[in-house]
């Protein structure tokens, strides 16, 4: 598979593909199938408003918060939603808390199941061959592709999406933040932390 | 099916490629197959597991070389003629050809927040009591509809034991052949990766999966 195909395999037949769907999007409007301007807010909706930026929030709170965290984690789609973190690929939602005992990691093997709501759309590796494939069988050897390496007496855990469930990860706070604001801690609180393809990591420092 | 989409262990892929600082799309392209894709079910033409077949029903060959969106676009040119919509020489003009279908609704500017903050939860209300409990000890089976499923090939067959209940939800394999909802008991199923790849697996891995009650039989049942 070249590096092109890798990531998103756009650019070898970009004009083809554009033109398609440029026409597939004319007929359909032509047609009374859809509304422009609807199409332009759902874009809108998920590359500027959705985000990782979501997640990070909730984390920092139930870092900052016992009692938020025991409901995140009871009660996870209702502990969002009081948030204003629902909808779309995050109807039915689990929280799954890392420990030193334990490392959680979410993949979707069959398609790219991903929690919307707080993380937006899933990155191009996250859809990709390589993680779908590896992520249930060699999971400490598709973190290393991520430069983590975890204890080797650490408990894996890997959550693959099947269903509608959607998870995302908790990670732990990383020593060295007490005191720290809830702003402050969400800019260590990666889209790949909460994924469980990463590890809150101190700017400049290494993870705990 | 048992297609190019089930992926779990498969080896050879390579290593995983993260990109730094990734834009959320790529390419203009891929922004507009994204949203025609969302809006265009909101005709009610067809429903979430009837897109997810759409998608995985082409030879692997194909699957594996055509992009993300790229299969997004395959798919939904697919269900679009299916349904009689629009058709390949449609998208092959540019141009409608012939009269629009009657469509349950279209989504409008004015409803995207509505829609897209309700979603469309999936957990429906129980006519049955459920059959496992947690903590039981349950096996996956060994099954291999053409059609669409959501059990992976990497746990058929395999021992489990039942984790978590979900309640019931729309049963994926009846949805996608439009026989439907069908709503069954949701489980996630946890395995022992040994149970999954053998002796030599990593001792300290667990996979779980989330499995529909008719995948599930007792673990001490023949198989």
């Amino acid at each position: 598979m070249s590096h092109e195909q890798e990531h998103g395999g756009d650019r070898s037949h970009l004009s083809e593909v554009e033109l398609r769907v440029r026409a597939l999007e004319t007929v359909l409007e032509q047609k009374g199938y859809i509304d422009p301007a609807a199409i332009d807010l759902l874009i809108e909706r998920y590359e500027k408003r959705i985000g990782p930026r979501n997640g990070a929030k909730v984390v920092t709170k139930a870092w900052a918060d016992q009692e938020f965290k025991k409901r995140l984690l009871t009660d996870p789609t209702q502990a969002l939603a009081s948030l204003g973190y629902s909808g779309m690929q995050g109807e039915h939602m689990a929280v799954v808390e890392n420990t030193p005992a334990l490392h959680n990691m979410v993949v979707c093997t069959l398609c790219s199941c991903y929690p919307w709501p707080v993380l937006g759309l899933p990155p191009v590796w996250y859809k990709s061959a390589p993680y779908r494939s590896r992520a249930v069988v060699d999971p400490r050897g598709a973190l290393r592709d991520f430069g983590v390496e975890l204890p080797a007496d650490t408990e894996i855990r890997v959550w693959d999406s099947t269903a509608e469930m959607r998870y995302l990860v908790l990670p732990m706070r990383p020593p060295g933040t007490e005191g720290w604001s809830e702003e402050r801690l969400a800019t260590i609180v990666t889209r790949d932390c909460m994924i469980g393809t990463g590890l809150p990591r101190l700017p400049g420092g290494k993870a705990p | 099916m048992n297609g190019a989409h089930d992926m779990g262990g498969v080896h050879g892929f390579g290593p995983v490629i993260p990109e730094a600082d990734e834009p959320t799309f790529h390419a203009e392209w891929e922004r507009r197959i994204f949203a025609l894709a969302l809006a265009a079910g909101r005709a009610g033409q067809w429903n979430l597991d009837m897109g997810r077949f759409a998608r995985e029903n082409r030879p692997p060959t194909d699957y594996l070389t055509k992009s993300y969106y790229e299969i997004w676009l395959a798919g939904l040119e697919a269900m679009l003629a299916e349904r009689g919509l629009v058709s390949a020489d449609e998208i092959n003009a540019g141009r409608p050809l012939g009269e629009p279908k009657k469509v349950d609704g279209i989504l409008s500017h004015g409803n995207v927040e509505a829609v897209f903050a309700r979603g469309r939860p999936t957990e429906r209300p129980a006519s049955v009591p459920a059959r496992f409990r947690i903590g039981d000890r349950v096996r996956a089976k060994n099954i291999n509809p053409t059609s669409h499923t959501r059990l992976p090939r990497y746990v058929r067959g395999r021992p489990g034991v039942i984790e978590r209940l979900h309640g019931c939800h729309v049963f994926p394999d009846t949805n996608a052949l439009g026989k439907g909802e069908n709503p069954q008991w949701l489980y996630t199923v946890r395995f022992d990766a040994r149970d999954l790849w053998g002796p030599e697996a990593d001792q300290l891995l667990k996979v779980s999966v989330d499995a529909w009650e008719p995948y599930l039989e007792p673990a001490d049942q023949a198989h």
